[in-house]
């Protein structure tokens, strides 16, 4: 019993030490002179920009690194074909590698002086230092996490109602999307939830190509470091709370998709 | 007929899952695949149903050869092992689902799904889900969902091999009245040879990749083409080059002509019958099978010394 309960204020002290007591000053510094100085804080010009722009690629990286992420998932759990091991090892290459340093690899292959930048410069396509390499790094550095959730699933799903529905008739198309998609939703889900965090969240790849040009390449998280260095600390927090409540609306709809489906 | 396999094999790496096998299925009949695991007999049903192709040889359905045909467009039914139950859709959908990939009216549909959920005895839970079911009813609802796009022939994989012994010896006699009902040409893999014999008309015995006889039950009982055959279909001793089942042994109190001297070991009591184990004057052990009756007039007992005469023996011709 004693153990238990020792576990349980353990669990809950260690995550009230690291996360939620300094997510809790944030919250109390952004509110501390009331609502409307942070509303006005992150109604500049500049921060709606960097709120569109950090939505804008969420809206491009998380519908794009789904799609990818289930089929690469399949690839790896049904697919025989040669380098099977070297993609599902590459697939996590992302965690391990520091984001700085895809920002810099981006850089070298589409900056000015890089492999295909002077290629894509003749034809007028910008891609460093605009939305391009910032939605490419953003897709880089959050590419695992639909790919993870879902291939345990996958592999615990076998392939049995798959051939089953194929003996029923159903072609390789309505299989996916009748018992395959279904039987995986949940792990989809996880992995877009943990996509969308990343892509809202993410700093050190986007810092390296965007060039911070305020209201035009400057994400959320940017501006955040850009407020604070610019001695607007209340402007910072405010628009830190507001990565962070975003981050909780991802949870919660999860959260609440999850317990409806369940009841039924 | 219905099913017709002329020289398939099938390779799994090194292992020769199957190895020329022949199998004809008569139109309407109930044939089992019979043999230890490992024989290729789940093999040869997938490779009917097209979910495995084979290396050589071919499948014909009802004449039409179909080797190089995927499973959608065979026109099987498959009932598989572990139920492969849609989880996520109710009973009805579940029965429901090849109608409608293939876009049947939805009218038709409803009745057809009725019908079928009556058949399986499943009428009334139409609205359950998968896991809110029992073992037997989830394999019930597997059978109306392969019979529902109406199956040339119906392939059942050990389909009671996951419940316990009493469900399993229900839904067997249930299969059997179904299929009467039916007609619809069956053919049911499993490693019970009682299962078999009770519910097949034919039964095909496999071995290592081979077919080692297609014969009726009792054929195949009381006609076993070789040792295999005759080991596996029922309990069997060997009494030097001979083969002679155990309540095809005489026992008496009393030595006679051709009589062998045994000690008795053990008695098993199975109810109606008794299993008498002995043991020989050269240390050999053997069974024999004796009927309740006989066992309390003889008055057996551990230790004590009986003569046995075998009634009925077999020898076969090893190569």
């Amino acid at each position: 019993m004693l153990s238990r309960y020792g576990l349980r204020c353990f669990a809950l002290g260690y995550l009230s030490l690291l996360l939620l007591a300094p997510l809790g000053m944030v919250f109390w510094r952004t509110f501390e002179h009331g609502f409307w100085p942070a509303w006005d804080s992150i109604t500049t010009s500049d921060a709606r920009h960097a709120l569109y722009l950090t939505l804008l690629i969420a809206a491009i990286v998380v519908p794009a690194n789904t799609v990818y992420g289930v089929l690469c998932a399949l690839a790896i759990v049904r697919g025989r074909f040669p380098g099977k091991g070297i993609v599902n090892a590459l697939v996590d290459l992302p965690l391990a590698l520091s984001p700085v340093v895809v920002g810099l690899a981006l850089l070298l292959l589409y900056g000015r002086t890089g492999w295909l930048g002077p290629w894509l410069t003749d034809h007028g396509i910008q891609v460093v230092f605009a939305l391009p390499s910032l939605v490419l790094a953003t897709i880089f550095v959050s590419l695992p996490f639909v790919v993870r959730e879902v291939v345990p699933v996958l592999r615990e799903i076998g392939t049995e109602q798959e051939q089953a529905a194929a003996t029923l008739g159903a072609s390789r198309f309505q299989t996916f999307r009748k018992v395959t998609l279904p039987a995986i939703r949940w792990g989809v889900a996880y992995g877009v939830v943990l996509t969308m965090a990343r892509a809202l969240g993410e700093f050190g790849a986007v810092s390296v190509v965007s060039g911070h040009i305020a209201g035009k390449t400057e994400t959320m998280t940017q501006y955040v470091q850009a407020q604070y260095e610019g001695f607007n600390v209340a402007g910072a927090y405010a628009a830190s709370v507001l990565l962070a409540i975003l981050a909780v609306i991802t949870l919660l709809a999860m959260t609440l998709v999850r317990r409806k489906e369940e009841t039924v | 007929m219905a099913i017709d396999v002329r020289e398939v094999s099938k390779r799994f790496g090194e292992f020769p899952a199957l190895e020329n096998v022949s199998v004809e299925v008569p139109t309407g009949s109930l044939t089992a695949l019979l043999g230890p695991s490992g024989s290729g007999k789940s093999t040869l049903l997938r490779v009917i149903a097209g979910l495995e192709r084979p290396d050589h040889g071919r499948v014909l359905l009802d004449g039409d050869d179909v080797t190089k045909r995927p499973p959608q467009k065979r026109g099987v039914g498959f009932v598989f092992q572990h139920y492969a139950a849609f989880r996520h859709m109710t009973v009805y959908e579940n029965v429901a689902f090849g109608l409608r990939v293939q876009r049947r009216p939805k009218g038709e549909t409803r009745t057809r799904v009725a019908e079928l959920l009556e058949l399986v005895q499943l009428d009334g839970l139409a609205e359950r889900y998968p896991a809110q079911l029992s073992g037997g009813q989830r394999q019930r609802m597997g059978l109306a969902r392969a019979l529902a796009v109406e199956p040339t022939v119906l392939l059942l994989d050990e389909p009671f091999g996951a419940l316990d012994a009493r469900v399993r010896k229900e839904l067997r006699v249930w299969l059997r009245r179904l299929h009467d009902e039916t007609h619809t040409t069956t053919l049911i893999v499993t490693h019970d040879q009682e299962e078999a014999m009770d519910v097949a008309d034919q039964i095909v015995l496999m071995n290592h990749g081979r077919v080692e006889q297609v014969a009726a039950p009792r054929e195949l009982y009381d006609e076993p083409a070789n040792e295999f055959v005759m080991s596996f279909v029922g309990p069997v001793n060997r009494i030097g080059g001979a083969f002679v089942r155990p309540h095809d042994v005489e026992l008496q109190l009393q030595p006679s002509d051709g009589c062998e001297e045994a000690m008795v070991e053990r008695l098993v009591h199975l109810g109606f019958e008794v299993r008498v184990e002995l043991v020989r004057g050269n240390g050999d052990q053997f069974s024999v099978q004796i009927s309740r009756d006989r066992a309390l007039e003889l008055e057996l007992d551990r230790g004590q010394i009986v003569y046995v005469r075998p009634l009925r023996e077999r020898t076969f011709v090893t190569d």
